[in-house]
């Protein structure tokens, strides 16, 4: 073995474990698909699509999807909104305060899903901050729903996307050459139409692969949809997490995680090839 | 035109309110005397944390929580940056499949990841155990620390390895005495995060806990379905002083969007 090479073996340990903990359960959850379940709940081994043909017959898989990739996109457009302004703000700023506002916009990431939850909770419930405000300004005098339903829900995961988003964004915009816009102003453009004609489309490739970040991150979610949909709110993950646990219905968990792995990728390369078309 | 501009400016501040308000809810929320979430509370006092002092199950899983992220922790960094080392310092056949191996964990989403251990640990006897949930948080960390790790070694200056390398000092003699203490503050700073990754990790750990063993996380999810009262508020308030601890270390060592980021 060279010298070089002998390094190698400082990567067995970690390659070993993570064969372990990673590689070999992914597989077994890859195999369990294909497993049968028995009229009593019992798993019964078997190499069969059974529990796929029940998967994909029952019309309450496709409600699911589209509940799944409705709350998605609804949610990273909503995190895009507010993403794009505050990760320019960032690559453009020369505040002092620079590396704090960075760490401000991504603290969220940082801070306990559970905790942000509750926030929300506080801020959307019947008597939370939304409805104490409206009321005292006499816009409502019932309170507003915005807890245990889909709105909550949309809110609650815009905001857990959010910083991944910033993060991608702030990466793309490594493209952005600040001497196209200055021309452009120069030339006497006003400042919207230099955002909308020179900032923007070259911004496009970034918007494109944060948004896929954000999309692939809403549909895996599971503790959002849980606590602020409040059990009223049905998703693929929520279901994932369902047959797992409470139905111990380990082959069609396995199935409809495999499906939804499919249905992420599938977006995922769509979403990389348009970000390529766009840079070019 | 220099900077960020007016416009662009007002439209971040109103960003920042809305990805700060729920944390700042939940400050203001800890002090509650009220029995129940009512925002702006009629009045303030300590009495949620007392009540939450008392709580024998959060506190037991807090204890447990903390356990099980110290030696998660450990481990990650023990496997994880000897794997970092190989991957910067060493030349052999399929590194960077090898690379790509140590990273895919961190693209798989933790729903499906806590699947796959509950499916594997069930038969093994391993749910609801701290080695069982241990091994299910490095799923996340070993991964993160070696990605943490080798960005932190392929930044390091080589001129003095080289030096030490051309006065004779053997691979490991110069790993030890000027790789490793040049990278330290990227070590603590993974450290913390590690802590942090493990402490908070709440898909992973809600597959594998169960009545005999859960961590803190699960135990909030629990309570937050069962009822919401300012108990809640008042451990986030300890939670984000902690996180905020560490961010300021890693800020401090390595700064915190690199940190964490993509790259």
């Amino acid at each position: 073995m060279s010298p070089s090479a002998r390094w190698s073996l400082l990567a067995v340990p970690a390659a070993l474990l993570l064969g372990f903990i990673y590689l070999w359960p992914s597989l077994g959850l890859f195999r369990t698909a294909f497993n049968e379940t028995s009229a009593t709940g019992a798993m019964i081994e078997a190499l069969s699509l059974k529990v796929w043909r029940e998967l994909m017959a029952d019309s309450f898989t496709y409600e699911l999807t589209l509940n799944s990739l409705w709350l998605s996109v609804t949610a990273t457009v909503i995190a895009l909104c507010i993403a794009y302004p505050i990760s320019l703000f960032l690559f453009r700023t020369e505040s002092r305060f620079r590396g704090l506002l960075a760490v401000m916009a991504i603290m969220p990431m940082l801070v306990s899903g559970v905790v942000r939850i509750f926030g929300w909770l506080t801020i959307l419930g019947d008597q939370g901050m939304v409805n104490s405000a409206a009321r005292w300004l006499g816009l409502i005098s019932t309170p507003m729903h915005l807890l245990f339903n889909w709105t909550g829900v949309t809110i609650g995961l815009a905001e857990s996307i959010l910083p991944y988003m910033i993060l991608a964004l702030l990466a793309g915009f490594g493209r952005l050459d600040r001497a196209l816009e200055e021309a452009s102003r120069s030339l006497g453009a006003p400042p919207w139409r230099t955002f909308l004609r020179v900032t923007l489309p070259l911004s496009l490739p970034a918007i494109v692969l944060a948004a896929g970040l954000g999309f692939v991150l809403s549909m895996s979610a599971y503790i959002t949809p849980k606590l602020l949909g409040g059990g009223r709110v049905f998703v693929l993950a929520t279901e994932i997490f369902e047959h797992a646990t409470t139905n111990a219905n380990w082959p069609m968990a396995s199935a409809m995680a495999l499906y939804t792995l499919a249905l992420m990728l599938g977006f995922l390369a769509l979403a990389n090839v348009l970000s390529r078309r766009l840079a070019q | 035109m220099t900077g960020a501009g007016r416009a662009l400016s007002l439209v971040a501040t109103l960003s920042y309110a809305l990805i700060m308000a729920p944390i700042v809810v939940v400050v203001v929320m800890a002090f509650s005397a009220d029995s129940f979430i009512l925002f702006p509370p009629s009045g303030f006092s300590l009495r949620w944390f007392k009540t939450l002092v008392s709580n024998a199950p959060l506190m037991k899983a807090l204890a447990l929580s903390a356990q099980i992220a110290l030696v998660v922790t450990v481990l990650s960094l023990a496997v994880g940056v000897p794997a970092a080392l190989a991957l910067e310092k060493g030349e052999f056949r399929g590194r960077d499949g090898l690379r790509g191996f140590f990273l895919a964990p961190l693209l798989l989403p933790t729903l499906i990841i806590g699947l796959a251990l509950l499916l594997f640990f069930t038969p093994l006897k391993l749910t609801a155990t701290l080695p069982g949930i241990a091994l299910g948080h490095m799923t996340v960390t070993v991964p993160f620390v070696i990605r943490m790790m080798s960005t932190a070694f392929s930044t390091l200056p080589d001129n003095v390895e080289a030096a030490a390398a051309t006065l004779g000092a053997p691979p490991w003699r110069v790993v030890w005495r000027i790789t490793l203490p040049l990278a330290a503050p990227g070590v603590i700073a993974c450290s913390a995060l590690s802590f942090l990754l493990s402490f908070d990790e709440t898909v992973i750990s809600l597959f594998v806990s169960g009545p005999r063993a859960s961590t803190l996380p699960v135990e909030m999810v629990r309570y937050v379905e069962g009822r919401t009262d300012p108990m809640i508020a008042a451990l986030s308030v300890l939670l984000i002083a902690g996180t905020l601890a560490i961010v300021i270390i890693v800020e401090r060592l390595v700064g915190v969007s690199r940190a964490v980021g993509q790259s």
